[in-house]
């Protein structure tokens, strides 16, 4: 038998908090993206919310195709369909990333041009690929499939869905995975490296392309996996989806600090909680605005965010 | 006698310009082309102040650009006109010819105002992090216009067009080509007295070495408030006029592709290069209403050849896409753009000396 | 009274000082000299009294008052100039525009004059345009005027820089090594060229400088630094013969 815990009050603020686990989780995961590639880089990779996009939809086609919705195989149970999406998702939303790193950023980047091209750039392959997914696939959202039933599961009040605590247990997974290589392996430290010496780098034995490109196969393939729980959560997928909240997971990377990956996971975090408590309080169309305006309010205060490092530049 | 050759020959396109269009020798499509070509112009111009010559990364234009828009609007509806949202006109009909600069001047001093909100924290960030203010900030602008159902939300606002017949019907020239026109010319008169001054230099100093600059005795946050105030405040005056061509206008209008579109202009002319705004202004307006046709065309010819299926349509959204690969393929190619950050007096010498470019 | 009063100026960042105690005084029309190994802090100093960095502790008075803390276009306004380790001139611009720039603190109209060209506006672009050419003829770089730097010769560029730095009439010049990475035929005619405007303009000039032969022929007075503080001040020749100064430049025989 349950025990009837807590007040009415205390349950509701453990469901905003868990609401805003989840919500901050998909937040983290992409941030975690913007984070590596600034953290390499210096750049600040604007189609980054795009790739989410794209890995929520390669999720989609994936899933169907696999539950022989296009014909082709017969269709396998859902769990299973789900046990493979999700390396084929982050591996394919990988591709793509890499792709975009080498067919549009190396180049700017071997020429050694001015790092504002590179950034017009960045925005500018994000519009190619939300408009000509629009332009290819039509402006009809897509649904989802259900992969896995939703198994509601009641705690002392509040309420909590499997899908929703996977969602949280992978963004915790995906912290933990990538702090180890991070911090424990060579490529991990190469990575650190390179943002303050990029010579240096390849002296070390690592060629700086190839901690790029792994830079960006992290990067992108967490944002595939935001993508999939993405459109697991929310089943209604459409070209725009990956620009509003590619944003919003920016904006949480630059609140807790760009170069690092704590600050953006725990900024992620953050974010959603504030999106969480403002929608509470506030009509929900003005979530965007406080969102942007916090922004704003962070990068006045205090540029570097809570737990980023500011750098000097010698006179 | 040399120095009024300029204002002659304006003068004289002036009066050949409305001679044609009242005359019905152009028809209203090809009017409304040259009224966007003129607003792409001011708009072109004044984002290469601050994204050209100070070499900063604004990507927001097209919220000052609202911001102007909205004012303008508001007030010149309010005055002139009878409308739901505001009642009875509060001036006279008959005064909007003569008050109807005053509004645009309203629309685009809020602007520079808004572009305050941007300025100072330029003065302590630049590159990336400004790039994200003013995404912000135009994010903002559109945001907060859709949340207020007083002036139609997201619906839109209307009601232009009565200001418009207001004027019209105290002489019935076309006014808004008229101002049009004269608001380019004005921007593009304003911009380059200031970045032809010394006053105006610093910014291109402040572009290539800021801190020299600061050392070298120039108030470097005040040259960056003057210029994005004057940037921003020809945003504004170009919303103020576009919203007054369409006699409505949308926040759905004012987003970051729009920016884009203004954008890609100044990359495409040269960034820091005038006269490269204004020639790549003229050439975007006429690519997007060629390819307006060219996709009707280009869809036809692809079913022809059976390179696509039948049930698809290629459609305009492609040019939402042929747009931003433009500039990535310019900043791949030709970052420097058509004339880099030479004007047109350094092409053409003789110019030069037919005119004397400075001051 | 000093021209420029230093005293006790510290700037340290966390436990690591960059510059430390450092005080000094100079008197008008002064030549003087700061040398040091690498990394002493030097180019700090100058920092410091530029306004790009705020001393920690310590206290600035230019023509008897306090500039610190002020910001650099200020302490420049106030009739101090200098030039850079690194040529730090506007490379995309013509040379006479790089002059021109530096007048900003002296511009002399407002941005509505700027915009409706008043004849205020007029008379104060020609005096300026006349002002530069004419700091250009002194240095015999009136043939560059309309040249851009990047397509100079070094030495070029560092005697634009110098010129530059004049043209705002300061009361003290600040050099920060103005030799480096000239040939010696160029080093020749720096000295010459310091000499002569240290005369002609009655101006105190204060140098960062390595190469000895510069500073010896030039300089009435130095000050050694090390790790941010002053180890030794005095004539060139007492500074020649002072064993604290070639320890820290060559370090201790015993090891």
């Amino acid at each position: 038998m349950l025990r009837q815990g807590g007040t009415p009050l205390l349950q509701s603020l453990i469901q905003n908090i868990l609401n805003a686990l989840q919500w901050g989780s998909f937040y983290s995961l992409i941030a975690l993206g913007y984070c590596l590639v600034y953290g390499v880089l210096l750049l600040i990779n604007f189609a980054h919310g795009d790739i989410f996009m794209v890995g929520a939809y390669i999720s989609f086609a994936l899933s169907m195709f696999l539950l022989g919705k296009y014909g082709g195989i017969p269709g396998l149970p859902g769990w299973l369909v789900l046990t493979l999406a999700v390396p084929l998702t982050m591996v394919l939303t990988a591709v793509v990333g890499v792709t975009l790193e080498r067919v549009a950023y190396r180049p700017l980047r071997r020429k050694g041009v001015n790092r504002l091209y590179v950034v017009i750039t960045a925005l500018m392959c994000g519009l190619i690929l939300e408009n000509g997914n629009l332009a290819l696939f039509g402006a009809s959202r897509k649904s989802f499939p259900t992969l896995i039933p939703t198994r509601v599961y009641e705690v002392c009040g509040v309420t909590v869905t499997n899908i929703k605590l996977m969602v949280i247990a992978v963004a915790i997974l995906a912290f933990l995975l990538l702090h180890f290589i991070v911090t424990r392996t060579k490529i991990g430290m190469a990575m650190r490296a390179i943002s303050y010496d990029r010579f240096a780098v390849p002296l070390m034995g690592i060629p700086a392309d190839t901690v790029i490109v792994f830079t960006f196969v992290l990067g992108s393939g967490f944002a595939g996996l935001a993508g999939l729980f993405f459109a697991m959560t929310y089943p209604v997928i459409d070209p725009y989806m990956g620009a509003l909240i590619g944003w919003k997971a920016f904006i949480a990377a630059v609140v807790g600090g760009i170069g690092s990956i704590p600050g953006a996971f725990a900024g992620g975090f953050l974010l959603g909680f504030v999106e969480i408590m403002v929608v509470a309080f506030f009509p929900s169309t003005f979530r965007d605005l406080i969102a942007f305006s916090i922004l704003l309010l962070i990068l006045a205060i205090r540029p570097t965010g809570l737990f980023g490092v500011a750098r000097w530049t010698k006179i | 006698m040399k120095r009024l050759t300029v204002p002659a020959l304006l003068a004289l396109a002036l009066g050949v310009l409305l001679w044609v269009c009242m005359n019905g020798v152009l028809n209203a499509y090809w009017q409304s082309v040259l009224m966007f070509m003129g607003i792409n112009i001011i708009l072109a111009s004044s984002l290469n102040i601050i994204n050209g010559n100070m070499g900063e990364f604004s990507c927001g234009h097209a919220g000052f650009m609202a911001v102007g828009a909205y004012v303008s609007s508001l007030l010149s509806v309010a005055c002139f006109t009878k409308s739901a949202t505001f009642g009875g006109p509060l001036f006279s009909p008959d005064l909007a010819v003569w008050l109807f600069p005053v509004v645009l001047l309203a629309g685009a001093l809020a602007a520079a105002v808004v572009g305050l909100l941007v300025a100072i924290p330029s003065f302590k960030t630049r590159g990336d992090y400004l790039a994200i203010i003013t995404i912000a900030a135009s994010y903002i602008v559109k945001s907060t216009i859709e949340n207020i159902p007083l002036i139609g939300g997201a619906r839109g606002f209307m009601g232009m067009g009565g200001v418009m017949n207001a004027m019209t019907a105290t002489a019935n020239v076309p006014w808004i080509m008229i101002w049009v026109f004269v608001g380019t010319v004005f921007s593009v008169w304003l911009i380059r007295r200031f970045i032809y001054s010394t006053f105006g230099k610093g910014v291109d100093a402040i572009c290539q070495d800021e801190v020299a600059a600061e050392i070298m005795s120039v108030n470097t946050d005040r040259v960056k408030l003057v210029a994005f105030m004057v940037s921003c405040g020809l945003a504004g005056l170009a919303g103020g006029l576009f919203a007054h061509i369409l006699g409505y206008v949308n926040p759905g209008t004012f987003t970051i592709l729009k920016s884009t579109e203004i954008m890609v202009m100044v990359y495409l002319g040269g960034m820091g290069s005038l006269s490269g705004s204004v020639i790549a202004a003229i050439a975007m307006t006429l690519l997007i209403e060629y390819l307006r046709d060219a996709f009707g065309f280009i869809n036809s010819f692809l079913h022809f050849v059976s390179v696509i299926p039948d049930s698809y349509e290629v459609t305009q959204v492609w040019k939402w896409v042929l747009i931003p690969l433009l500039l990535v393929l310019l900043m791949q190619f030709r970052p420097e753009g058509i004339m880099g950050r030479r004007e047109l007096a350094d092409v053409f010498p003789g110019l030069r000396k037919f005119y004397k470019f400075k001051g | 009274m000093a021209l420029l009063d230093v005293t006790e100026m510290t700037q340290c960042f966390g436990g690591l000082c960059a510059v430390s105690e450092f005080s000094v005084a100079l008197e008008p029309g002064q030549l003087v000299a700061l040398i040091g190994p690498n990394g002493a802090g030097k180019t700090t100093v100058f920092n410091l009294i530029s306004g790009f960095y705020k001393p920690t502790r310590g206290e600035i008075y230019f023509k008897g008052e306090s500039i610190k803390g002020l910001k650099p276009h200020e302490v420049t306004a106030r009739g101090i100039a200098r030039t850079f380790q690194n040529i730090r001139l506007w490379f995309e611009m013509t040379v006479l525009d790089n002059i021109r720039i530096a007048q900003h603190h002296a511009l002399g109209y407002g941005i509505f004059d700027c915009f409706l060209r008043t004849p205020r506006y007029m008379r104060r672009e020609r005096d300026i345009e006349d002002h530069a050419m004419e700091v250009l003829e002194r240095l015999g770089l009136r043939e560059m005027a309309n040249e851009q730097p990047r397509n100079l010769p070094y030495g070029v560029q560092r005697l634009v820089e110098i010129a530059r730095a004049l043209s705002i009439k300061p009361a003290l010049l600040m050099l920060d090594e103005p030799a480096a990475g000239l040939n010696s035929a160029d080093v020749d005619g720096l000295i010459k060229l310091i000499g002569d405007i240290h005369k002609d303009f009655g101006l105190t000039i204060w140098m960062i400088e390595h190469q000895m032969d510069v500073v010896m022929s030039l300089c009435s007075w130095i000050k050694v630094v090390d790790f941010g503080a002053t180890i030794a001040e005095g004539s060139p020749t007492d500074i020649q013969n002072n064993p604290d100064v070639i320890k820290a430049y060559l370090g201790d025989d015993t090891i």
